[in-house]
């Protein structure tokens, strides 16, 4: 069988995971191998899967960590002073 | 005590803890201070209110903590009670509209079309040093509706697997996997084509994909 563009797109997501099971993969795989069109799709979801996951893209406001670890010292001293 | 936040780390520290060490609950919580801070900001849309949310957050942990009962990941534990937290405050602000967070409806819309490009291979992380980069790929993700934001927080920024994620947020592992879909989806038409001006001149492949 042979699966068209639409199809490829609807298991993206599932293809970059490792989450389709082998016959279906081997399809994607077939089709990946003539269409550019979705191997550009693929690559390009793929990239942007892997630059949202950098850390320098969602980085912790400044001060956050200590101000958070100060308020469990304080959370800490309370609750050691009410036994 | 073993030193990563592996479970044994956790069940030992949580122990020490409750006998009276409290000072360990520092070195409990911190490896989980990123995700319940991204979490919170992405249900509450602003660092203020995700700061204050996630200190609240801890100090529930912390009070709570002889109810965890190791039947998930402490993180995921951690991060049920911040979601519960960050959607506490949504009520009260009345600023829950119709992308309900707790609506767990997944119909196929069926007409999703990526952008079309012809080759952008190299993945511009190089380019993450300049800041407009990453404001681009915050904006992009910022504009998701909340359902998708905070499934693709937790999956593709924290980096949790597909039943942690469900678990955390609620919803079936299903659900993850649909919502994921379509915030790829929807990121990979918003960025792809702005993002192909940032690819590295040089060819070079990336994880060895796509050459
Ligand atoms: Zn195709």
């Amino acid at each position: 069988m042979r699966i068209d563009c639409k199809h490829v797109w609807d298991y993206l997501s599932a293809y970059i995971d490792g989450d389709v099971d082998p016959d279906l993969r081997a399809q994607i795989d077939r089709h990946l191998e003539t269409c550019e069109i979705c191997s550009a799709v693929l690559d390009s979801t793929r990239n942007v899967v892997v630059l949202i996951a950098d850390e320098r893209v969602f980085e912790l406001p400044a001060g956050f960590s200590k101000r958070l670890h100060e308020r469990i010292d304080a959370m800490i001293d309370a609750d050691s002073a009410s036994g | 005590m073993p030193t990563s936040s592996s479970p044994e780390f956790e069940a030992e520290c949580i122990r020490r803890i409750l006998a009276g060490e409290k000072q360990l609950f520092h070195e409990l919580i911190r490896p989980c201070e990123r995700s319940i801070f991204f979490l919170l900001l992405s249900l509450l849309g602003n660092e203020t209110d995700a700061e204050d949310a996630a200190q609240e957050t801890v100090i529930k942990v912390y009070q709570n903590l002889r109810l965890f009962r190791g039947e998930s990941q402490f993180r995921t534990w951690v991060l049920s009670i911040a979601r519960n937290e960050g959607l506490g405050r949504l009520r009260k602000l009345r600023t829950l509209r119709e992308d309900s967070l707790e609506a767990d409806t997944d119909e196929v819309t069926g007409d999703y079309t990526p952008a079309i490009l012809t080759s952008w291979r190299e993945v511009p992380l190089q380019a993450l040093e300049r800041q407009e980069l990453a404001a681009l790929l915050r904006e992009a993700i910022q504009k998701l509706p909340a359902i998708y934001r905070n499934v693709i927080m937790l999956r593709d920024i924290e980096e949790m697997d597909v039943r942690a994620t469900a678990q955390a947020l609620g919803i079936t592992e299903g659900s993850v996997k649909v919502r994921l879909h379509r915030a790829r989806a929807m990121l990979q038409k918003e960025l792809a084509p702005k993002l192909k001006g940032y690819a590295p001149e040089r060819k070079r492949s990336f994880f060895g994909w796509g050459s």
